[in-house]
């Protein structure tokens, strides 16, 4: 066995590809709910649909992507096999089980992580698939008065199947034809029950996160006294609040609009 | 020595490590509340014996709380409910009169019971025996204070260096991981300048031993660090880790470059 399989072969070696593609997967975090935050905008969706047109169609995006996919199968990998070597290395178990000091989340991270890998699997068919292997989606045209700056929005029934998206200026009238993933968003954030499992899962998020993402660190080594507070502190807040709460608001709010309707 | 402390526990009796183990339930009468935990037992086996009984079979020595061969999961928690203290030091005053006690062994594949709360901790002293320990090669012994050593940096090695080998720590993980063990072991010798020629070999030999023992992997719960009878510290698998990625990515010395290896 060469020495850098041996290595990750090793317990230790393990561990370590967990915590690299658990704070590779952190760091998208960031980056979907950054962009996400565009569904907040009120503007029907251009820019959300303009987003999501980028994403698809910009390469580097599109390898980050596929590095991404990779992480999340081989982060759940690594954890079963992780999983059932612990627990091969107790094979009898004790009749006493104790509250132990040890955090609930830290306890569970296999159970929140099933959670987030089922929901993974239902968003990514539902929102992915759909925008980029289905032909199910609509297309909207924004079109903008470059004089007033007013947009006003129309179906677009495009003439080809190809068709993806088209930017053209008539008559100092800015039209953008874009396939309308925004609308796809607004209808499954009006089921309640649809609703009620992203804010689980976002749940999920949240405790996996907190033990997770000072976790890793401990994992990689890097603990020192001037920076775990600071880890803490960012795992907690930053990872365990609000980047669930910002991803739970999209569906609560859509939900509430479609109701108020 | 006897008392007004009637108990009832329930023991895990276990003939071999072939054997399937079982509870027996056994009445522990007249007990002090200023004994031991291990004079209770002794109580027990003595009126076991008397009763030409098997007496219980558990593991202990020093009876002081430093030598790390006493062991007993009590209700639920390694070296009984209190903190920072061995079975050896855990009094009878910590139970109630007329309380169930339930007590196990260590639960460890690497850790086979050899009879009855009785196991084979030696997984622990072939780690020790990979890398745990320095290569002191022939001459004079030059002067102490010759060797300039950070305050904190020898009380950091000097409190990893009171970990007692007990496996409180593995009996205390939900995943049978002996890296609090292990990486107090490494600490306390990396940390110091005498440590230091064999600090890259040693972490990697005593890793792939723990891996070969059989032990659980780390998930940083912190259930051993609040169990440690010695308050041994999380920090230290962190700098084990740190350790041993930078012995396996950056650096040249291998597992087989310590001393003690083949």
């Amino acid at each position: 066995m060469s020495e850098f399989k041996q290595t990750f072969n090793s317990s230790l070696g393990k561990k370590l590809i967990m915590a690299l593609t658990g704070l590779f997967l952190c760091t998208f975090l960031i980056v979907h709910l950054g962009g996400n935050l565009l569904l907040f905008k009120n503007d029907q969706g251009f820019a959300f649909n303009s987003y999501a047109n980028f994403l698809t169609h910009f390469p580097p995006i599109e390898v980050i992507a596929y590095i991404l996919y990779i992480s999340i199968i081989v982060h759940a990998i690594y954890a079963l096999v992780l999983t059932l070597k612990n627990r091969k290395a107790r094979p009898v178990g004790y009749a006493v089980q104790t509250k132990s000091k040890a955090s609930w989340s830290s306890k569970n991270m296999g159970l929140l992580g099933s959670i987030l890998l089922l929901f993974i699997v239902i968003h990514m068919s539902d929102f992915w698939y759909v925008y980029k292997y289905d032909n199910v989606l609509k297309f909207k045209e924004y079109r903008t008065d470059l004089a007033t700056n007013v947009t006003t929005v129309g179906e677009y029934i495009p003439a080809t199947a190809e068709f993806e998206r088209s930017i053209s200026t008539e008559n100092n009238v800015e039209i953008v034809r874009v396939k309308d993933i925004h609308a796809r968003v607004q209808e499954s954030f009006s089921k309640l029950w649809y609703v009620a499992f992203y804010v689980i899962a976002m749940g999920a998020v949240a405790f996996h996160l907190l033990h997770g993402f000072q976790s890793a660190f401990q994992t990689l080594g890097w603990v020192h006294k001037k920076y775990q507070p600071i880890v803490y502190f960012f795992g907690t807040w930053f990872f365990g609040v609000i980047i669930p709460l910002g991803f739970a608001l999209m569906p609560v709010v859509y939900y509430f609009q479609s109701i108020s309707k | 020595m006897s008392g007004n402390m009637n108990l009832t526990l329930k023991v895990w009796r276990q003939k071999n490590s072939q054997a399937a183990g079982k509870f027996v339930t056994y009445k522990a009468e007249g007990i002090s509340e200023d004994m031991s935990f291990l004079e209770m037992l002794d109580v027990v086996n003595e009126s076991l014996t008397k009763k030409n009984d098997e007496p219980i079979h558990f593991d202990h020595d020093c009876r002081e709380g430093i030598c790390g061969s006493c062991s007993l999961y009590i209700n639920g928690h390694p070296h009984g409910p209190k903190q920072a203290i061995t079975t050896c030091q855990l009094h009878m005053r910590t139970f109630k009169d007329g309380e169930t006690i339930t007590i196990e062994p260590w639960r460890s594949a690497a850790f086979p019971v050899i009879k009855d709360l009785g196991t084979d901790r030696s997984a622990f002293d072939r780690i020790q025996q990979a890398g745990g320990f320095i290569s002191v090669n022939t001459g004079g012994a030059q002067d102490a204070n010759a060797i300039l050593i950070p305050k904190v940096v020898a009380d950091e090695a000097f409190n990893s260096a009171t970990c007692i080998g007990c496996g409180a720590c593995v009996a205390a993980c939900k995943n049978a991981s002996a890296m609090l063990f292990v990486s107090a072991k490494i600490t306390q010798l990396g940390l110091l300048p005498q440590g230091q020629p064999e600090r890259y070999s040693r972490v990697q030999a005593m890793v792939a031993q723990m891996d070969e023992e059989g032990f659980g992997n780390c998930t940083n719960t912190g259930a051993c660090e609040a169990e440690c009878p010695k308050e041994i510290k999380l920090t230290n698998i962190a700098r084990m880790n740190n350790d041993y990625f930078s012995a396996k990515l950056f650096r040249e010395q291998h597992a087989n470059d310590h001393a003690g290896g083949e």
